[in-house]
């Protein structure tokens, strides 16, 4: 394994970054060549930049994390014999969580640029959205890979100012710039007090590293006070209540292919929070607290999600508050988790169970909801409508994205033998153990799920043949392929969930409940 | 005491900043909180890394004493850096929002809600 492509796969977590960095770049230039170019050049670095990510998270997941110092002779020489023990480059760290991340950004990115290959090209704008959809992709595969603070805080701003153009690209009479514009006030406030938080850090343990900081932390005052400024932009970057209302706007209004992966770029928020509570804070905490503070998160999305979702009329502004809703099953799950951290007869006996259903649901959530924006999109791409009440009888002529919005809205419903079900089952079953009541919130929010959907699957899809949709025929090849694909992802893991969850998500688990993993791959070496 | 200062100031200009993004019903002055709040960070980053009596953080034929931190200084610079470029970015959806809303005002920039 080590040595084909003249070991440049050593240079894999480099080359993630690097890679969709230098193929955005180039976009401006490939339009002046031609605009066929920039089709071939973006599905071209998308697909490396996904295989980068699959040899990856392959290798993270067969020989253990992974580590990568820049500048240094060797990229595995984390410490220069020099230092002192300190790390003073800058360090990439990608744990088996790590690689999971890496590998949802992977396989969703390619399927929804791929999909957006279709877009219209009205104004010429299309090799600027590649530059920002890859500019995305490097902004969130940096913020899952890196091992340093101010590192995360220069990807998140990425991720977030690519994100927020990306969501305005379309104008939308004015109106997507609006979702935009909150969008980017807020992820670029979010931004600033995560740095801030980063500062009070750094000036107490004088290194930006995340596993050096983990093994120094004495937990005062001022780490307190950071604990909260990392956590709560991010809670507020992946939508969690009551910080999710930008999340509507900017989900309904951002085509519907970037949509898909503005769901990714908030699980890597996601991440971010349980990297920093896990990993960075760990048994420090006030375990108890926190642990209630992400479960009351998650409930509260779950709750108020389900809830929002079920008067909308417009089906993309529908789908984004599920969006809100499903989140909150993830922060639930590993909310538990960390509950239970400091217990390990408590953690063995349902915590671990938890977290396991909190981290599968954030792959399951990637690919179903994915899925949904997708076909979504490919509805509102043939008819022009969004608004749910105008639509009808699609399903004769758009058989295929009907079958694949089925699939996803059976997955969202937690349905067997659909992925959602897997971790749905998981969670229900050790939530209860902690707490009935919580277990039966998340069986409740399913079933209005469920019904939700049904609504939308009814009135977009059954019914007659419509005199105004006559002319409407099947979604285009690339957007059937791409859906098609995420489809048929979705069905494999609700029928294999063993398989998946025995060698991704416990890996995944055991680098969050594992602090002293993480900061061996870094300082032990 | 002097040297608390910095802090204090740092404290200013963030509840100036923040105050601004909350109260201020034109578009570009909530904007303009925005890039208070930026600076504050930046001056706190740098305020931190201050040593008295300290020299410039460069080793070779570096003098006896006390030297500044230098990765504060770099971590400002590239702040400063995307805070440019998020700034910028925030100025143009300002303008392409009043031109296709004819306003400024937060409070009429509603088409989004439910």
């Amino acid at each position: 394994m080590s040595t084909f492509f003249g070991g440049l796969d050593n240079h894999l977590p480099a080359l993630l970054v690097g890679v969709p960095l230098l193929f955005a770049f180039l976009m401006p230039l490939a339009e002046r060549v031609h605009r066929r170019l920039t089709d071939i050049l973006a599905v071209t670095g998308m697909g490396l930049t996904s295989l980068c990510g699959v040899l990856l998270a392959i290798r993270v997941f067969t020989t253990g994390a992974v580590g990568y110092a820049f500048g240094a002779a060797s990229p595995d020489e984390m410490l220069p014999p020099d230092s002192g023990g300190v790390p003073v480059r800058i360090l990439f760290t990608v744990d088996a969580l790590g690689a999971f991340m890496v590998l949802i950004i992977s396989v969703v990115g390619l399927a929804t640029l791929v999909y957006s290959v279709t877009r219209e090209d009205r104004h010429g704008e299309k090799a600027t959205f590649y530059a920002l959809f890859l500019l995305l992709t490097a902004g969130v595969s940096g913020m899952v890979a890196t091992g340093d603070l101010f590192n995360l805080f220069v990807f998140l701003e990425i991720s977030s100012l690519a994100g927020a153009a990306l969501v305005a690209v379309r104008m939308d009479r004015g109106v997507a710039v609006e979702a935009a514009l909150k969008y980017a006030l807020l992820s670029a406030t979010g931004g600033l007090l995560f740095l801030l938080g980063v500062a009070l850090l750094y000036t107490q343990y004088g290194s930006l590293n995340i596993a050096f900081i983990a093994r120094e932390l004495r937990m005062t005052g001022l780490d307190t006070v950071a604990v909260a400024l990392l956590a709560v932009p991010m809670a507020m970057k992946c939508g969690a209540v009551p910080m999710h209302f930008w999340m509507p706007d900017a989900y309904s209004r951002a085509p519907a292919g970037v949509t898909a992966f503005l769901v990714v770029s908030s699980q890597c928020a996601m991440y971010v929070l349980f990297r920093s509570l896990f990993t960075l804070f760990h048994r420090r905490l006030d375990l108890a607290m926190f642990g209630w503070f992400v479960i009351a998160l998650g409930v509260l999305s779950m709750f108020i999600g389900v809830t929002m979702a079920i008067p909308q009329k417009d089906v993309k502004r529908l789908m984004a508050y599920h969006a809100i809703s499903q989140s909150g099953y993830m922060l639930l799950g590993v909310g538990v988790g960390l509950a239970v951290l400091g217990k390990p007869e408590l953690l063995d006996a349902y915590g671990r169970k938890a977290m396991a259903g909190g981290i599968f649901h954030i792959m399951n959530h990637a690919l179903y909801k994915g899925l949904l924006f997708l076909t979504a999109g490919a509805v509102i791409y043939r008819t022009g409508q969004r608004d749910l009440n105008n639509l009808g009888g699609l399903g004769h002529q758009m058989g295929w994205t009907m079958l694949c919005f089925m699939a996803g809205a059976l997955a969202i419903a937690g349905i067997p033998p659909f992925n959602g079900f897997a971790s749905k089952f998981l969670l229900y079953e050790s939530v209860f153990r902690f707490n009935p009541f919580l277990s039966i919130i998340a069986i409740l929010v399913s079933v209005l799920t469920l019904a939700s959907f049904m609504k939308v699957f009814h009135s977009m899809f059954m019914g007659p043949r419509l005199p105004r949709f006559a002319e409407v025929r099947e979604a285009p090849l690339p957007m059937v392929v791409s859906m098609g694909v995420l489809a048929v992802l979705v069905i494999l893991g609700g029928l294999f969930p063993t398989v998946v969850v025995e060698h991704i998500i416990e890996p995944a688990v055991v680098a969050l409940l594992e602090q002293s993993e993480y900061i061996q791959t870094v300082m032990e070496r | 005491m002097l040297l608390d200062l910095p802090f204090v100031a740092v404290g200013l200009i963030a509840v100036i900043g923040l105050g601004a993004m909350i109260a201020k019903k034109n578009l570009i002055k909530v904007i303009l909180g925005l890039g208070l709040l930026e600076g504050a960070v930046n001056l706190f980053l740098v305020a931190v890394g201050y040593r008295q009596d300290g020299i410039a953080p460069i080793f070779t034929n570096a003098p006896e004493g006390v030297m500044v931190m230098p990765t504060v200084q770099a971590l400002t610079l590239t702040a400063i850096v995307i805070g440019v470029a998020t700034l910028a970015l925030l100025l143009t959806m300002a303008m392409a929002i009043h031109r296709h809303y004819k306003t400024l005002n937060v409070e009429r920039i509603v088409k989004l809600k439910g």
